[in-house]
């Protein structure tokens, strides 16, 4: 084993990695929990790429979509645990990122020297919803055809440019075959080009600084804070960490089987009680209330501006919150990052009770 | 120098654009017919609606109980989810957000859809009914 290793060291220049590897220390205080939700996204992350792949083997994209995923549902031994695997990693997935921003947000790990961390992180979330918005459409049920209509309605409402951008997104006038060898196109190629890279910086950066202290650990002395080393002992904590969230997508997966709904058909109505998934239904019912609120269209152009304002300032919160140790923008930075769990977590409970 | 730049970028986005947009524009030439014939659709019971596809949107032809005909568009105006007809209410309804519309007119009467639904003529004939485009101006 010794032998091995150090062959490997010699030949591929690991010697710097190792010596790093030994003095890297994580901090250790009561938050040091929310470290672990970037690993957890990670694992979900890999597990979605790898059923990916297995679904891939099976699934046709066009006018056959629905039938393959059907059979692979159906037909194919444990494809409905891969495919069951796939959406329950993804929903983990996007928990998990929600988690970890928010522990970043609130941990204010996005000052200096972590602005990138947090620019990159905002990406990787915003290309994790697209994912998600894009695989969605691939199974061609019900349910999915008309979140697909319903989303693509959204950049359709933009002046001049919109519809042309909506149209070249659907490959025609209306959500139909051309729209899901785009959108698969989309979900397991353009995607995964993107991501990777812009993953691959992230956690480049994350080794680079390592794990920020809380406002809380900034002002002790630096005698009184404690850490651990970083090898063995986190990464031993995060692997178990890592198996228990496969657990939990292999339990979810087997125990809750993700269903497959009757075929689109543009002529039929949309089914009663259609809603988007969690991640999105924050969104919906602020549209949905906006739209109570405000005659027409106005309520969508009003939703539309809030959310852009919204998350062009989450976007631009290292900018703005720059104070060691936390001063008033700190706090009020604070106060918006309170304020937008709370509307998030309200709007969503109340989605889901205006739909039952 | 960004002239010739601009050259290139319009050399090998506008072929992009166009394979892009091929189906879009097919899809344009499918929605511009100006009538659908229904065989048999004059059989459709009082109280009842029929969906069909006028070019590539779905559209809804409905016989009421005073045996009027109407025919309208049944993508709704709000968010472009298909419609359905309530024969209980006589009222169009949509389940994606709650919209409601005029079964006659095409009105629409509550929550968030904008404008009415795009309304057809209809003219009922033994054997089929043939549903016209509205000529407007």
């Amino acid at each position: 084993m010794a032998k091995t290793t150090s062959y490997l060291v010699e030949r591929m220049g690991l010697e710097g990695v190792l010596a790093a590897a030994k003095e890297k220390t994580v901090p250790l205080h009561r938050h040091s929990a929310w470290y672990y939700w970037g690993g957890i996204a990670l694992v979900c992350f890999i597990v979605q790429a790898l059923t990916g792949i297995l679904l891939m083997v099976y699934y046709r994209p066009g006018p056959e979509a629905y039938e393959s995923v059907r059979q692979i549902t159906y037909q194919i031994h444990f494809g409905w645990l891969i495919r069951s695997a796939h959406n329950w990693s993804a929903t983990i997935f996007l928990l998990s990122v929600f988690v970890h921003m928010f522990s970043v947000f609130f941990m204010k790990a996005y000052r200096r020297p972590r602005e990138i961390g947090w620019f990159s992180g905002m990406l990787l979330l915003l290309l994790g919803l697209t994912f998600g918005f894009s695989g969605y459409l691939l199974p061609m049920d019900d349910l999915a055809y008309f979140a697909t209509k319903v989303g693509l309605e959204m950049p359709n409402a933009i002046p001049l440019i919109g519809p042309p951008i909506a149209n070249l997104l659907r490959g025609s006038l209306e959500v139909g075959e051309h729209t899901v060898q785009r959108f698969f196109a989309l979900h397991a190629v353009i995607l995964p080009m993107l991501y990777l890279p812009l993953l691959g910086l992230h956690l480049w950066l994350v080794q680079k600084h390592g794990n920020a202290l809380p406002p809380s650990e900034e002002t002790k002395p630096e005698s009184e804070r404690k850490t651990i080393p970083f090898f063995p002992n986190f990464l031993v904590k995060d692997f178990a960490i890592w198996l228990v969230t496969l657990n939990a997508i292999a339990i979810c997966a087997a125990l809750f089987p993700w269903q497959l709904g009757p075929m689109a058909d543009p002529l039929m109505p949309a089914p009663e009680g259609i809603h988007p998934e969690w991640y999105f239904m924050s969104q919906f019912q602020t549209l949905k209330i906006l739209g109570g609120i405000f005659p027409g269209m106005a309520g969508e152009a009003i939703g539309m501006v809030l959310f852009t304002l919204g998350l062009v300032l989450w976007f631009l919160v290292p900018v703005f919150d720059t104070e060691r140790p936390v001063g008033k923008r700190g706090r009020q930075t604070t106060n918006f990052g309170l304020f937008v769990v709370l509307v998030l977590i309200v709007t969503t409970i109340w989605g889901y009770l205006g739909v039952r | 120098m960004g002239g010739v730049g601009l050259a290139y970028a319009a050399a090998i986005g506008y072929p992009i654009y166009r394979y892009l947009n091929s189906p879009v524009e097919a899809s344009i030439q499918m929605a511009a017919v100006k009538d659908v014939t229904l065989p048999d659709a004059d059989k459709l019971p009082k109280g009842s609606a029929l969906m069909f596809k006028f070019g590539i949107r779905p559209a809804i032809l409905i016989h009421h109980q005073d045996d009027s005909w109407v025919s309208l568009d049944a993508i709704c105006t709000h968010m472009g989810c298909t419609v359905a007809y309530d024969p209980k209410k006589d009222h169009i309804h949509c389940a994606c957000h709650g919209g409601t519309y005029d079964a006659k007119t095409g009105e629409n009467i509550s929550g968030p859809p904008p404008r009415p639904l795009t309304k057809y003529v209809v003219a009922v004939t033994p054997g089929s009914v043939l549903i016209t485009r509205a000529q407007h101006g």
